[in-house]
C-alpha cells in the first residue's frame, strides 16, 4: 500500500462495533467486567483504553514496528524509554539532541545514576570511542534541533548492533512519513506527536515505536506502572492529525524550501541550516534515509540583538516554542527550545544568540517571504 | 429487575452499559459522520450522524427514560428542539402559548414562525379560563405551556389545561426546562411533547448548548424523528457526550440548589428593599398549590422586585459571589435582568403589561454554600 494510503488507513481504520468512520473517543476510565474471574482486555484505561490502542496500532504500523505505545507528552515517552535502564548503566546521547531531553538527562536520571556521554553522532569513529562497558544505548537524534545535523542511521544501527546496544533514535523532526528508523535497524523510535503528527498545534503527544515484540512489552509494562500515558481525546486529535500527515508535509516542506532558498540571498542572513540545500552538510547521508527534508529551517543572523529584532518584527509567524503545526512557527532557541542547555555549552555546539529556526506551516510561500523581508528591514 | 428505576438511579448510570464490546462505564464519543457498512444492503443500525449517532443515543435514550417517554431527541440547542416541534404544524396553525415566555421562544415565534404562517395567541396560562376561551379560537392547533414561566414563575395547571387541549384536538408541549423530569413529569400528566434548553438544569455546568425534545408516544416519535433527521438540528457528539455526563448529577445539584432558593426567596420576602418576590415555593405563591399538586419540587429560579429601580445598575455590578450573567440552571448562581437581557426582544408596552418591570432580577441559584450568597445579596442590597 502506498504510504499515503496507509496514513489514512494504518491500524484500525473504523470501529468495528458501528463501523464508524472515526474510532470513538472512550472517554472513560474503566470497563465493566463480564467474568470476575478472567478480566477482558479493557479493564482499567491506564492500562488499555481503545481510542489510545487504535493511535497505538497506527504508529506502529506507520514506523514498521512490533508495537506502539502513546504517552502524555514526547518527554514523557521519552522518559519511559529511559526508565529502561538501571543505575550504573551508561549511555551515548547524540550532543545536539532535544533540551528538554538534555534537561531530563542532567537534572534527573542524573541522580539515579544513569551515565550519559553526549558526543556528536556525526562521527561514527566518536561514538565508538564513547562505547564503555556498562553501555546500554545509543540515543540520536536526526536531523538535530536546530542546526540539523545529519547521522547516519545505519551506521548507528550497526554499531549498536555490534556493542548489544538498544538504538534509541527521535524522529520528531522526520515523522515515519519521510524517514522509517526501524527500517535502518533501530530498535525504538520515539516521537514528540505534538510536531508533524498531530500537526495541529492543538496537543501535547509523545509516542514509541519498539521494533520488537519482546522491547515493546518491557515498555508497556512502564507505561502501565509508570502510567505517562495520553488521554482519550488527545489520542483521537492525534488520529485525525496522522490522516493528513501526508499532504500536510508535502507543502510544508515545498514552502521551506523555497523559503530555505531566498534566506540563503539575504545580507540579514549569515548562514542557514535546511537539509534540501544542495549544500547541507550530510545531504547524501540523509537523503539516503530519508525521502525528503521536512520543514524546519533554521539561519542565523549577525548576532543577539538582530535576532531579537527580527522576532519582534515578523508578523505572520507565530513566535513561540514547539514546531511541526499547519502554522508557521519561528523560535529562538537560546530563550525556548535550547534554555536548559547553559550557554556556554549552546555556543559550543553552534547554537549562537542570533540563531533564530522557522517551522513552516500551510501558509502561502509567497506571503511568508514578504513577511520576513518586511521582518529584516 | 422488573421495578422501574428511580430517577436518581437512572441518572446515575446514564450512558452506561451502551458498549457492550469494551464495557466502557462512560458511554464513548462517536466523533464520527458516517459509519461504514457491513455489506450492500447491510446497516450496523447507524449510517450517518445526522440521522443518528451511537453517542447522542445514549442521551436521547436517558432522556426519554428519564421522562417515561416513548422516545428522546438531542437537538443543537433549546430553541432548534422548539423549532423542530412548531414544524410539526402546517401554515395557517395557531398556537395558544403562555404569554410571559421565554424571550428566545417569543422571537421564534414572531420573527421566525410568523413568516411560515404560524400565529402565536398568547395567554396567560396561570388563568385556566383565558386558556379555555383561546383553545377555542378558530384554527388553534396546539397548545405551548411554560410553567413554571420565565421570569415570573406563574403556574399553569398542567392536567387540566392538556385536557382541554386534547378536547379540541390540540397538541401540548410543555417546556420543562425550569423543573426537569426530577421534578415535574409533564408527559405522565398527558402532555403530547416536552421541550427543554438542556443548556440550563439538564446539563447544568454551562459549558454546553442543547435541546431536547421527548415524545409520549410512537406517533409522535416518529414525526419527530423524521423531522430531526430532515431539518438537522441535532446535537453533536462531544455535547451529547458532556450532556450525558451532567444529567449523572441532576438531582444532586437540584437537591441543593432547590434548598438553596427556598432560603434564599423567604430572606428575599422579609428584605425591607424588595417590593416583591416570585418563587412558587412559598406558600404565599399565587400557583403554589397548584405547583404542589402537578411537580416534586419548586426548582430554584426565584425573581424579585427591588423598590428602587435605580438601584440595578449597583446591584448588578456590586454582586461578588453571583454572576452577572444570562442563562440559568447551572451550578454557579446566577443574576440576570430580565428586562434589558432575556426578554429584550419584547416591546415595553408588553413588557410592563406582563410584570417585567424595570426593578424585576431574576436569579438562577446554584450549589454555592447559601449563607455566602445570602451575604452576597444582602451586600449589595
Amino acid at each position: 500500500m502506498n504510504y499515503r494510503t496507509r496514513l489514512i488507513h494504518a491500524g484500525r481504520d473504523r470501529d468495528p462495533y458501528t463501523g464508524a468512520s472515526s474510532i470513538p473517543i472512550y472517554q472513560t476510565s474503566t470497563f465493566a467486567q463480564a467474568d470476575p474471574e478472567h478480566l477482558g482486555h479493557y479493564d482499567y484505561a491506564r492500562s488499555d483504553n481503545p481510542t489510545r490502542e487504535a493511535l497505538e496500532e497506527a504508529i506502529a504500523a506507520l514506523e514498521g514496528g512490533a508495537r506502539g505505545l502513546a504517552f502524555a507528552s514526547g518527554m514523557a515517552a521519552i522518559s519511559s524509554v529511559f526508565l529502561l535502564f538501571r543505575p550504573g548503566d551508561h549511555l551515548v546521547v547524540g550532543e545536539a539532541v532535544y533540551g528538554g531531553t538534555y534537561r531530563v538527562l542532567q537534572g534527573l536520571f542524573h541522580q539515579w545514576q544513569l551515565d550519559v556521554s553526549f558526543v556528536d553522532t556525526r562521527d561514527p569513529d566518536a561514538v565508538r570511542r564513547a562505547i564503555r562497558p556498562s553501555t546500554r544505548a545509543l540515543f540520536v537524534e536526526t536531523p538535530a534541533n536546530p542546526l540539523l545535523q545529519i547521522t547516519d542511521l545505519r551506521a548507528m544501527a550497526a554499531l549498536a548492533a555490534e556493542h548489544g546496544l538498544l538504538s534509541i533514535v527521535d524522529n520528531t523532526f522526520m515523522s515515519p512519513y519521510l524517514q522509517r528508523p526501524i527500517e535502518c535497524g533501530f530498535d525504538i523510535v520515539v516521537h514528540s506527536a505534538t510536531k508533524f503528527l498531530g500537526g495541529h498545534s492543538d496537543l501535547i503527544a509523545g509516542l514509541v515505536v519498539a521494533r520488537t515484540a519482546e522491547v515493546g512489552r518491557r515498555l508497556k509494562t512502564i507505561q502501565n506502572s509508570f502510567g505517562g500515558i495520553l488521554g482519550p481525546q488527545d489520542s483521537w486529535l492525534t488520529l485525525r492529525g496522522i490522516k493528513t500527515l501526508g499532504v500536510r508535509m508535502d507543502a510544508q516542506q515545498e514552502s521551506a524550501d523555497a523559503i530555505a532558498r531566498w534566506l540563503r540571498e539575504q545580507p540579514a542572513v549569515r548562514r542557514v541550516y535546511y537539509p534540501g540545500l544542495p549544500d547541507h552538510p550530510g545531504r547524501e547521508v540523509h537523503f539516503g534515509q530519508a525521502s525528503g527534508a521536512s520543514a524546519v529551517v533554521s539561519f542565523e543572523l549577525a548576532d543577539g540583538p538582530a535576532a531579537v529584532a527580527f522576532l519582534k518584527a515578523v508578523h505572520l509567524p507565530l513566535v513561540g516554542v514547539s514546531l511541526g503545526g499547519v502554522e508557521t512557527i519561528l523560535s529562538y532557541p537560546a530563550t525556548m527550545s535550547h534554555a536548559s542547555v547553559p550557554r556556554a555549552e549552546r555556543q559550543a555546539r553552534g547554537i549562537s544568540d542570533g540563531l533564530v529556526r522557522l517551522s513552516v506551516g500551510l501558509e502561502d510561500a509567497e506571503d511568508l517571504i514578504a513577511d520576513l523581508r518586511d521582518a529584516f528591514g | 429487575m422488573t421495578a422501574p428505576l428511580a430517577i436518581e438511579t437512572q441518572l446515575a448510570q446514564a450512558g452506561c452499559r451502551r458498549d457492550p464490546r469494551t464495557g466502557a462505564l462512560s458511554a464513548p464519543i462517536y466523533q464520527t459522520a458516517s459509519f461504514a457498512h457491513p455489506a450492500l444492503g447491510q446497516s450496523t443500525g447507524f449510517d450517518y450522524s445526522r440521522t443518528s449517532n451511537p453517542t447522542r443515543l445514549a442521551l436521547e435514550e436517558t432522556l426519554a427514560a428519564a421522562e417515561a417517554g416513548h422516545r428522546g431527541f438531542a437537538f443543537a440547542s433549546g430553541l432548534a428542539a422548539i423549532d423542530t416541534v412548531l414544524r410539526l404544524l402546517e401554515a395557517g396553525s395557531r398556537v395558544v402559548v403562555t404569554e410571559d415566555l421565554y424571550g428566545g421562544t417569543f422571537r421564534l415565534f414572531e420573527k421566525a414562525a410568523r413568516s411560515f404562517g404560524i400565529e402565536a395567541l398568547y395567554v396567560d396560562t396561570s388563568d385556566t379560563e383565558a386558556v379555555r376561551r383561546a383553545l377555542k379560537e378558530p384554527g388553534v392547533r396546539a397548545l405551548f405551556i411554560e410553567s413554571p414561566t420565565n421570569p415570573l414563575l406563574k403556574i399553569a395547571n398542567l392536567p387540566v389545561l392538556i385536557a382541554l387541549a386534547r378536547g379540541v384536538g390540540a397538541v401540548t408541549i410543555v417546556d420543562n426546562t425550569f423543573l426537569t423530569p426530577c421534578r415535574q413529569r409533564p408527559l405522565d400528566l398527558g402532555a403530547d411533547l416536552v421541550v427543554y434548553s438542556a443548556t440550563k438544569y439538564l446539563s447544568g455546568h454551562n459549558d454546553v448548548v442543547a435541546g431536547a425534545v421527548v415524545a409520549r408516544t410512537s406517533e409522535w416519535s416518529e414525526r419527530i424523528a423524521f423531522l430531526q433527521n430532515a431539518v438537522g438540528a441535532v446535537l453533536g457528539p462531544q455535547d451529547s457526550w458532556l450532556a450525558l455526563r451532567g444529567l449523572k448529577t441532576l438531582p444532586l445539584r437540584l437537591k441543593q440548589q432547590e434548598e438553596n432558593a427556598g432560603r434564599i426567596a423567604e430572606w428575599l420576602s422579609r428584605h425591607p428593599r424588595v417590593k416583591s418576590v416570585y418563587y412558587p415555593g412559598l406558600p404565599g405563591h399565587p400557583g403554589h398549590d397548584t405547583l404542589k399538586s402537578q411537580a416534586s419540587g419548586f426548582g430554584a429560579m426565584i425573581a424579585f422586585e427591588v423598590e428602587d429601580a435605580a438601584r440595578v445598575p449597583a446591584i448588578l455590578e456590586g454582586v461578588r459571589v453571583f454572576l452577572f450573567a444570562e442563562s440559568l440552571g447551572g451550578v454557579e448562581s446566577l443574576i440576570t435582568y430580565p428586562r434589558v437581557q432575556t426578554h429584550a426582544d419584547m416591546a415595553s408596552a408588553v413588557l410592563d403589561r406582563l410584570g417585567i418591570g424595570p426593578g424585576l432580577l431574576r436569579l438562577s441559584v446554584g450549589i454555592e454554600n447559601v449563607a455566602d450568597l445570602i451575604r452576597d445579596l444582602e451586600n449589595v442590597l
